[in-house]
């Protein structure tokens, strides 16, 4: 087009670098702040301030009797509360760091030894392992199995057996009396 | 593409604007087709068929459907015994669903035997990949809609695979979720994207046609169309056979719609989802099955990556080793008719395709694990060791010089074209 100015050999030289800086400058402006608008869309997908805002469990354990296990909801995911004798308390205690896949001593994972609080998700890919009732199968090392695809945990909820990675997680709790944990 | 004149003074009027007119009588009728087609050609314009049926189903559905965890169960049994023929749409998109992965592992193997991923159309197959993923993506958010126990525990199962991403996977997972377990945004979400992706699937075999008219079928010859004595026209030849093909389809789908419409469930999805509950054995959907086997074929750690992580990078590479495939394979026919040994390894690689199946459908315990394994390690190699190796020392057979050569046994199609010169 005749009309265009811009890009005819005369005005070449200094000014091409001025222009070249300018589309930079103009493009890197552009493309921030595309990535900024699209982050909107992205983050209202993760979780909502009422989701967030889940209240926090708390749970009365003092009818739970000794060996007594009890799963209660915390965050829509179950939570299994074991009241451990000293015989598993014990095997807990005692299992050598080697064996463990993925090591953590007892004592890091329950506040009291006789209340064992983890989050009942296999850290494989999601089911609940069984074991909470005493007709359940409790896998090789007594605490509990996964019948998806045969994870075994022991009595810490530790992973011993199988494809899941890591232990049980411990969900944050306290004792707010000897009679009642909140989780949460 | 010739001018053509219509005698309709309104399409005339019309096609003069925009030549949608001109563009389907040259796309759907004079469209030239390769003569000797098989009818394992018809399973691409079956697929296209399904895809519509399950549009239709769909939305007659999503009328009557309710996105939330308290309801969904609720309102899919409503659809079976209140609405006025419910029963009919939601077994006609569940079975639907299941005839449409039929219909195109049909068509893919097809594509596979005859070689018709290689140049020139390996954007036609690629694009065709694209369109396998969408309908996984699809089928499985559908699935998870009537918020039974497998709804529940699959999508529970399979949204954790992102956990095994390093760092991310967590953030991933939670982001997927909309929150810390699979629950109501999550239900809303699937069903939002459930009713967009078809739309998209749409779109991808717009395009995957507009590529199959660029370059023309391949035939079971794997040779290319010299001329015109070698081709027929799609519309009546084609148009009919593929008419008969659907009649043949709609026998078998409709056979199991209205006599065996639970043939491809899951009882336990007739159990309303219990997040406190995971069922002894948690299966995906038939057509998963080899995926899910790959999932899980890997039970040890490799260096410091966990056999999770492992498991799931190779479910992926299992499709994604698709795209490679017009690479891959540098034998110098395509058809398998003229690769003695390939013809053989192909049915070996479906016969693993198959065992993988009985696999994933099977609790991973004594004797599966390893024909998990010995079966994931031979569909890798298949693709990665005997093709290219196939390519490089099968003695292949000459195809004939035309298809009208060996469709009249080098008779009347060489004279109509000397007659023509
Ligand atoms: C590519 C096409 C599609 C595929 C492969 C597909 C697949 C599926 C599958 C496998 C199910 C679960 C069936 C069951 O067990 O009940 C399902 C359910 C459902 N789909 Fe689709 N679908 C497709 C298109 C659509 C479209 C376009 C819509 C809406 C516009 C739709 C709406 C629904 C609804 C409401 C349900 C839940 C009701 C039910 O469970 O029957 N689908 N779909
Ligand atoms: S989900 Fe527990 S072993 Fe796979």
């Amino acid at each position: 087009m005749a009309n265009t100015v811009s890009t005819s050999p005369e005005h070449s030289g200094e000014g091409e670098t001025r222009r070249d800086f300018l589309l930079i400058a103009t493009s890197t402006v552009g493309v921030i702040g595309t990535a900024l608008a699209v982050w909107p869309f992205i983050d209202s997908m993760n979780p909502a301030a009422d989701t967030l805002a889940l209240a926090t469990t708390g749970v009365d354990i003092s009818a739970i009797e000794d060996g007594q296990r009890i799963t209660v909801v915390w965050r829509g995911k179950p939570v299994f509360i074991d009241h451990r004798t000293a015989a598993v308390i014990e095997a807990a205690e005692s299992v050598p760091m080697e064996d463990l896949p993925d090591p953590e001593p007892d004592s890091a994972r329950a506040e009291k030894p006789e209340w064992l609080v983890v989050v009942g998700v296999c850290t494989h890919l999601g089911c609940i392992p069984l074991g909470q009732k005493p007709s359940d199968p409790r896998g090789e090392f007594g605490g509990w199995f996964c019948p998806c695809h045969g994870s075994h945990y022991d009595t810490s909820g530790r992973i011993r057996k199988g494809p899941a990675p890591a232990n049980l997680p411990v969900p944050p709790y306290e004792f707010v009396d000897d009679s009642t944990i909140s989780i949460g | 593409m010739e001018a053509k004149t219509w005698k309709n003074p309104v399409i005339a009027w019309i096609d003069d604007r925009l030549p949608v007119f001109s563009m389907m009588q040259a796309e759907l009728v004079d469209y030239p087709t390769p003569k000797n087609l098989n009818y394992w050609w018809n399973f691409g314009s079956l697929a296209g068929i399904v895809l519509v049926i399950m549009i239709a189903t769909g939305i007659m559905l999503a009328m009557q459907y309710t996105a939330h965890v308290d309801y969904a169960f609720e309102s899919v049994e409503r659809i079976m015994r209140d609405v006025n023929y419910g029963w009919l749409l939601r077994y006609l998109h569940t079975n639907g669903g299941s005839m449409f992965f039929i219909v195109v592992y049909i068509h893919f193997f097809r594509g596979m035997y005859y070689g018709s991923y290689r140049a020139p159309r390996e954007l036609l197959w690629i694009i065709g990949v694209f369109i396998l993923l969408a309908m996984m993506a699809t089928s499985f958010m559908g699935y998870v809609l009537p918020w039974g126990q497998m709804s529940f525990w699959g999508a529970t199962v399979i949204t954790n695979l992102f956990s095994a991403i390093p760092l991310v996977g967590e953030a991933i997972v939670t982001w997927l979720w909309g929150g810390f377990s699979v629950d109501n945004p999550t239900l809303n979400r699937f069903f939002a994207l459930h009713y967009l992706l078809p739309f998209i699937i749409f779109a991808l075999v717009f395009v995957h046609l507009w590529a199959l008219h660029v370059k023309k079928s391949n035939n079971p010859l794997g040779i290319d169309v010299k001329g015109p004595q070698d081709t027929l026209p799609f519309t009546p030849y084609y148009t009919i056979k593929d008419t008969f093909g659907l009649g043949v389809f709609m026998i078998v789908y409709l056979a199991f719609v209205f006599f065996a419409p639970d043939f491809f469930g899951e009882p336990d999805n007739y159990i309303k989802a219990n997040p406190m509950q995971t069922p002894p054995h948690i299966v995906p959907e038939w057509y998963f099955l080899p995926y899910y086997a790959i999932l899980r074929a890997i039970t040890f750690d490799i260096w410091f990556v966990s056999a999770k992580l492992i498991g799931v990078i190779l479910m992926f590479a299992s499709i994604l080793i698709l795209l490679f495939l017009p690479w891959l394979d540098r034998s110098p026919v395509r058809s398998a008719k003229f690769r003695p040994i390939y013809k053989q390894l192909f049915w070996v690689f479906f016969a693993d395709c198959i065992i993988l199946g009985v696999v994933g459908g099977n609790a991973p315990e004594g004797a599966w694990v390893p024909i998990g394994q010995a079966a994931t390690f031979y569909y890798f190699a298949h693709f990665l060791i005997i093709i290219p190796l196939l390519g490089k020392f099968e003695k292949t057979r000459t195809p004939p010089t035309s298809i009208s050569a060996a469709v009249t046994h080098g008779g009347i199609g060489t004279k109509v074209k000397e007659a023509a010169e």
